[in-house]
């Protein structure tokens, strides 16, 4: 294919970040001189949440999620700031690569879903069918594109043909040429008001939707169900059943213990915000949810490691997210009063 | 989780390209980031994610080499794939894939249908039928 833009390079400033919708959303900002943290826009964009879909599978095995559905960050982040993205697909992967390469030559730094699996410079063992990930372009050079994936250490540059393939990923989730600019950016955001919306929105989520999948309902909910792996599926699938719950934890992304860790690190930065030291306080209370996570996350690993054999370790598993579930239980109701 | 007991347990899982930020707690309290090679403990779970994965491409290369499944069984495996997902890529019903899946129907597919599931899997024509470097 010919590209008839010249070399354009946007004077982007690339962070790392664990997730990448946070990142790309936080790197954005960014360029508009507007400076958010990735646990600020995970914060303020509701993206703590759990949920356990036994009838949802991929590749056999029930989703187990930490956050919610791919692009409600991005969404309620938007809302809450009042900044206007402006969001295209197309039904034609050569118009959009046209649309690309006019926003470049216009000066627009631009955000884009794409599939993982092909995705060449990401690590091999992480390449899987997964299609709402998120990264910026903001130039070309010799005809290669420019990347900011929010995932990786350092810039990143894609062909052409590499970047239509991953922009026309199929399967679940199917970006379709998805792509999102920021168009109209407020001269002055409400942090304090969006914080504090962000917040609430969070705590009815994981406490009042009256389904038992969701929320700290979900965790005790899969506590049940972990409990019941062993005899009902065989070791082997157990392990696999049980696996899948803390790759969703732990996999790129989470920055630790299911974003509990980030979500932490998000009431730290809030309690300054709002002079509130309860948040402090409670910062320290989920952060030590998280290493309850975590400390699950390791008697699974064991679980896994010893896969064909019988393994006692799944009622210690279960009981542990039963508690879980019942502390953050008390942790969002608390949360929720330290902002009424 | 305090900044010190970030696990940097290293099974080559990301392969070099990045290490994983990790929001934990320095001396003062404050959060901030670690960046991390890996974790034991994922990189177990990791492992037999993977692990299923090999054993569901060696079944499939041993039912290509025994004349019960077509190269395209083996390659729907090896690229983490399945019938629909291919089906989408190609464009084509899934009952169509499933078909070809039929090693007596895969030898009757002309070149044009080959070329297409070739470049689905990344290889070329002449890799998609040879079986006998699977």
């Amino acid at each position: 294919m010919t590209n008839n833009i010249e070399d354009k390079i946007l004077d982007f400033k690339h962070k790392q970040s664990a997730h990448c919708e946070n990142g790309v959303v936080s790197n954005l900002l960014q360029y508009y001189g507007i400076q958010l943290s990735e646990p600020m826009v995970f914060g303020i964009g509701s993206g703590l949440f759990f949920s356990h879909m036994p009838f949802l599978k991929i590749g056999g095995i029930p989703v187990t999620s930490f956050r919610p559905m791919p692009g409600i960050i991005f969404k309620r982040i938007s809302k809450r700031l009042g900044i206007k993205f402006e969001k295209h697909k197309y039904s034609n992967p050569h118009k959009s690569m046209v649309a690309l390469d006019e926003n470049i030559g216009k000066g627009i730094p631009t955000g884009m879903l794409v599939g993982v699996y092909h995705l060449t410079y990401f690590p091999d063992p992480y390449r899987f069918h997964f299609n709402a990930h998120n990264i910026v372009v903001y130039g070309k050079k010799d005809g290669d594109y420019l990347i900011s994936d929010p995932i990786m250490e350092g810039h990143e540059k894609l062909t052409y043909d590499e970047l239509l393939r991953v922009r026309y990923a199929k399967g679940l989730f199917a970006p379709k040429g998805h792509m999102y600019w920021a168009e109209k950016i407020p001269e002055e955001i409400d942090l304090e008001g969006a914080i504090k919306k962000g917040i609430k929105h969070t705590c009815k989520d994981m406490l009042t939707i009256p389904i038992p999948m969701f929320g700290v309902k979900g965790i005790k909910f899969l506590s049940k169900k972990v409990r019941k792996y062993p005899k009902k599926l065989g070791a082997r699938r157990a392990a696999s059943f049980t696996g899948q719950i803390v790759r969703a934890q732990e996999e790129i992304g989470t920055g630790g213990a299911g974003f509990r860790y980030m979500y932490a690190a998000f009431l730290q930065e809030a309690s300054v915000v709002l002079k509130n030291e309860e948040l402090k306080k409670l910062s320290y209370e989920l952060s030590e949810i998280g290493d309850m996570w975590r400390e699950f996350a390791v008697i699974t690993g064991r679980i896994v490691k010893n896969r064909n054999k019988a393994d006692e370790s799944y009622d210690h598993a279960a009981n542990l997210l039963y508690s879980i579930g019942e502390k953050e239980e008390v942790f969002f109701k608390k949360l929720k009063n330290s902002i009424a | 989780m305090k900044t010190t007991d970030v696990p940097q347990d290293d099974a080559n899982m990301l392969q070099g390209k990045f290490r994983e930020p990790v929001y934990s707690l320095d001396a003062d309290g404050n959060y901030t980031t670690v960046k991390s090679v890996g974790w034991d403990a994922k990189n177990e779970v990791m492992k037999e994610a993977w692990d299923s994965v090999n054993e569901k491409i060696e079944k499939a290369r041993k039912d290509v080499l025994s004349g019960k499944l077509s190269p395209i069984g083996y390659y729907i495996e090896k690229n983490i794939m399945d019938v629909s997902l291919v089906a989408s890529y190609m464009g084509i019903w899934r009952w169509t894939v499933k078909r070809h899946l039929k090693p007596s129907r895969f030898k009757k597919l002309n070149n044009e249908i080959l070329k297409k599931y070739a470049s689905v899997f990344n290889i070329s024509v002449e890799q998609l039928k040879d079986i006998s470097k699977l």
